[in-house]
């Protein structure tokens, strides 16, 4: 599994606007594979964002996300070129995370 | 300072600082409030009480989901002082699906696509200062994606 985030930090209307594109299969533990096997439970329980290193946002989650998480936020008095960054840990305790840039619009 | 000291020190503030966000936040994951099948039961395990309706929480979701498997909403809350957004599902097996906490630099908005796994209401709610207000918005579905 790879665990890159697609992410986009772009200044526009006064504040910064960050998308992130998560993979991650957060499979429920409730669905049955081909041969009728539960597949276990394999989520993203907690997400952070920082702005130039302090939290601006945190998140817990429960499988009733889909399958590659989206997320969008906005942040107030951030400005071009500094640097958001998003991690996530899941059930397993495997974590990613990844920084950008924030760009004009 | 004797270097040994400054080096345990430098030592100890690293490991801190790549260990302990992590862990002090996989402790934080409410288990049981994510584990209920019951929305008010994951709702009193939040500590949500005495919710007020308010047309100041905005919900934007599709009237019709072709697929519960992938449902987009934005909310947004247009309430002073708002540091928190929990989302739930009220008939999913798992009502709760979401619980954002804000900083004061962090507009209370998103945008997340959720699973639903039938027709139900959507039910946000936020926590502004000590009060809390909700707002739902039903969306009909036609294909269960919760599998």
């Amino acid at each position: 599994m790879s665990n890159n985030m697609k992410m986009r930090a772009q200044f526009k209307g006064g504040l910064v606007e960050v998308k992130v594109l998560m993979s991650h299969p957060m499979e429920t533990g409730r669905k049955k594979d081909d041969f009728g096997q539960l597949i276990p439970a394999h989520f993203v329980q907690l997400v952070t964002a920082t702005l130039n290193g302090k939290t601006v946002l945190e998140g817990q989650w429960g499988t009733g996300i889909a399958k590659n998480p989206y997320l969008t936020f906005r942040l107030k008095g951030a400005k071009v070129g500094d640097i958001v960054a998003v991690t996530w840990l899941d059930n397993r305790g495997t974590s990613a995370t990844q920084d950008i840039a924030v760009t004009a619009a | 300072m004797h270097r040994r000291n400054f080096l345990k020190l430098i030592l100890g503030a690293t490991t801190a600082l790549l260990l302990e966000p992590l862990n002090a936040l996989a402790a934080l994951w409410n288990k049981p409030a994510f584990d209920t099948t019951k929305i008010k039961e994951a709702t009193q395990l939040l500590g949500i009480h005495d919710e007020m309706i308010s047309t100041d929480i905005q919900i934007i979701a599709p009237d019709r989901a072709e697929n519960g498997a992938v449902v987009q909403v934005e909310i947004k809350s247009n309430l002073a002082n708002t540091d928190a957004i929990y989302i739930l599902v009220e008939k999913n097996p798992t009502p709760l699906i979401a619980h954002f906490v804000f900083s004061t630099d962090t507009e209370p908005s998103l945008v997340t696509r959720i699973k639903m796994a039938e027709t139900s209401d959507i039910k946000v709610v936020v926590k502004a200062g000590a009060q809390f207000f909700t707002r739902s918005k039903n969306v009909i579905v036609l294909e269960n994606g919760c599998g």
